[in-house]
């Protein structure tokens, strides 16, 4: 069982659903996406998932991209962050998954991805453009390692297909509510609460929702069929105000977003 | 008995280890339907005829293959024949495969088109295909190219489509690619992207070089109807790599033909300089397909350089991969002062304006003319015609090109 195995398990007996952040890792610095990280744990996020800067990402929106391009312009090496990420995990009693391209993963080796990332106290990752049909030779290396791999089911996804996803996922499923790109919405499809609720009857796995969430109400709306939530772009916005607002008042903010979405998710 | 060379991608997508498929799911059920589609219209023969009939009546097909007599004689070598695709409607070879796709467009009862393009040539294509068949069109191309292919940008416009400048990253053709595929993301219900060459994730490297091969068709039947025999060496500009593709694709499984593929060379060969991922790249992924790609050590796609916006993309398509390391196509670079002598020496002694993508093919058939010596015969890809490039080459020449 890896640390996120365990975390749901015990959300699960305690009839608690997960709520996990997304932060860019080095955004705007290391040491900065530490203290996030802190605290979002520290008020109460049962997860959390560190997004690996990618030069290309297409399935992520303005917020995401433009912090993607804001640490690779320091020229940001994935080395540090994954030092850094060592410093975090130990510090943090929440697991951290990474978000990270394929294109990343193949070029540090598939093995020695998984090697490193595992040994600074990672527990798994989300590959965002590795489809099922890909996934075969690194989701061997994941099981053996007992390193989760996170599958991504969308709305345009079949329903033969999704269970067949379902059947390679370990840790959770991700289950994206929109068809499109990172970024807050100001409304969510309705029909993905039915989506997921098929699904549901269907898989042990948990399932948790994530893009375009950002608001009180889409956890009110989602939180009844998900065993967890995903809010990146509306946290990676107020990290983004860092230098304008300075870093306490932004980790404050954050606080009180992750306060509010938290109180929703279970009310 | 191994298989001809000819005979990928298999049903994944794969050319050899290169190509398949790595986008985000969301794009999954669109590909496949995709491939579904081409899969029919591809055995369909009323598709074809229609296609065909574009061809002939709409762009001006076959293109001719021209001998440029006097650009022979000034090299003082081998025969060089120009396969002319500048000549078809639009001005570059980008047409053929706007309208198969533009057909696969209606036959998938979608309304709307999205395109990606660096020097405009594509997007032209896709504008004009477009207005023919009554599509909406929007193209996203990087600011950079906006600027210096203006001319083109003017035509887009003119045609119909909405031009969306992207003013993310170096603001080129990698940019442009990212912003259709975020696009695609989140109107893929509706929206067929035409990709403008053979990149991109399965099944796009397969339909683009099959549409593309009637450059190749035609030239293999006319060098058999011109000078009895095939040619010695065949030349292509590569970028992502859709004319030269089209063009060796029909030589593939010809032994005796050499085949030689031209990368931008840029300024130097330092990294950032050039964009010749097959000269200096690494395996690796980029806009859905595995193949030689300008990366850095952590897998973050470099920025490359070019005077030519065609081929200023820091990938390739997977065919090339596969041919690279098969040894079938060479694969060489061609500096930008290369490119813009080779512009003026073709422009001066054959009257013919080649794009700055087409000319660093031609500076290197030059090459190819001398070094083979007479006797022999070269056929290069015309792919394009520079009229777009007038400003942008006189910019140039001010610079000391």
């Amino acid at each position: 069982m890896s640390a996120i195995d365990t975390t749901f398990e015990t959300l699960r007996s305690q009839g608690k659903k997960a709520f996990m952040p997304f932060v860019t890792a080095g955004d705007p610095n290391l040491e900065f996406t530490g203290k996030v990280l802190r605290k979002l744990v520290e008020h109460g996020a049962s997860l959390c998932e560190l997004g690996i800067p990618y030069s290309d990402p297409i399935a992520d929106g303005p917020v995401i991209q433009a912090s993607y391009t804001r640490v690779l312009d320091q020229k940001q090496k994935l080395a540090n962050i994954l030092d850094a990420a060592n410093t975090w995990t130990a510090q943090l009693s929440a697991p951290v998954v990474s978000m990270v391209s394929y294109s990343i993963i193949h070029r540090q080796g598939l093995e020695n991805y998984v090697m490193r990332a595992k040994a600074d106290g990672i527990a798994g990752a989300i590959v965002p453009d590795l489809l099922v049909e890909e996934s075969a030779a690194f989701s061997e290396i994941c099981q053996r390692e007992d390193f989760s791999l996170i599958q991504l089911v969308t709305p345009t996804t079949s329903r033969d297909r999704a269970l067949q996803i379902c059947e390679t996922s370990t840790g959770f499923l991700y289950f994206v509510s929109v068809t499109g790109i990172t970024g807050e919405r100001t409304e969510l499809p309705p029909e993905v609460v039915d989506q997921v609720g098929w699904l549901k009857e269907r898989t042990d796995l948990p399932i948790c929702i994530g893009f375009g969430i950002s608001k009180p109400e889409h956890v009110k709306m989602l939180s009844p069929v998900a065993d967890g939530l995903i809010v990146g772009s509306a946290i990676v916005r107020k990290i983004a105000e860092v230098e304008e607002k300075g870093e306490d008042t932004v980790l404050t903010e954050i606080g009180t977003l992750v306060d509010e979405l938290i109180s929703a998710m279970n009310a | 008995m191994s298989d001809p060379i000819s005979a990928v991608p298999n049903s994944s997508g794969r050319f050899g280890e290169f190509g398949g498929r790595y986008v985000p799911e969301t794009l999954t059920h669109a590909l496949d339907e995709l491939a579904e589609e081409y899969n029919q219209a591809k055995n369909d023969p009323e598709f074809q005829s229609q296609l065909s009939d574009l061809f002939n009546t709409f762009v001006g097909r076959p293109s001719p293959l021209y001998f440029a007599e006097r650009l022979t004689e000034q090299c003082g070598g081998a025969e060089i024949w120009l396969k002319r695709e500048d000549t078809n409607h639009t001005g570059a070879h980008k047409i053929n495969n706007t309208l198969g796709q533009a057909l696969l467009t209606l036959r998938m009862g979608k309304k709307r088109v999205i395109a990606e393009t660096g020097a405009g040539q594509h997007g032209v294509a896709t504008a004009t295909a477009c207005a023919r068949f009554g599509l909406e069109c929007i193209v996203y191309m990087g600011s950079e190219d906006v600027r210096r292919q203006s001319p083109n940008v003017f035509s887009m416009k003119l045609l119909g489509a909405e031009v969306r400048p992207v003013e993310s990253g170096s603001r080129t053709l990698r940019d442009a690619i990212n912003e259709a595929m975020r696009d695609w993301m989140s109107s893929v219900e509706t929206t067929h992207y035409i990709i403008g060459s053979v990149v991109g994730p399965h099944p796009f490297p397969l339909i683009v070089r099959d549409f593309q091969s009637v450059i190749g068709q035609e030239a293999r039947q006319q060098s058999l109807d011109s000078f009895g025999s095939l040619p010695d060496r065949v030349v292509a500009c590569v970028g992502g790599g859709s004319n030269a593709a089209g063009m060796f694709y029909p030589f593939v499984d010809d032994a005796e033909v050499e085949l030689l593929g031209v990368e931008a060379g840029g300024r130097s060969e330092h990294p950032g300089d050039h964009a010749s991922p097959l000269t200096f790249g690494e395996h690796g992924i980029l806009h859905g397909s595995y193949s030689y790609v300008m990366q850095d050590e952590d897998g973050q796609t470099c920025d490359v350089h070019s005077i030519s916006a065609g081929l200023d993309y820091p990938g390739v398509g997977p065919e090339h991969s596969y041919w690279k390391d098969t040894g079938r196509v060479q694969y060489t670079h061609c500096q930008d002062g290369e490119a813009m002598a080779a512009f003026d020496t073709l422009t001066r002694t054959e009257g013919i304006l080649p794009a700055l993508e087409t000319s660093h093919a031609i500076a290197k058939a030059m090459e190819s003319a001398r070094e083979l010596g007479p006797g022999k015969r070269i056929v290069v890809c015309l792919s394009g015609r520079g009229d777009k490039d007038s400003n942008e080459i006189a910019r140039l020449k001010q610079e000391g090109y």
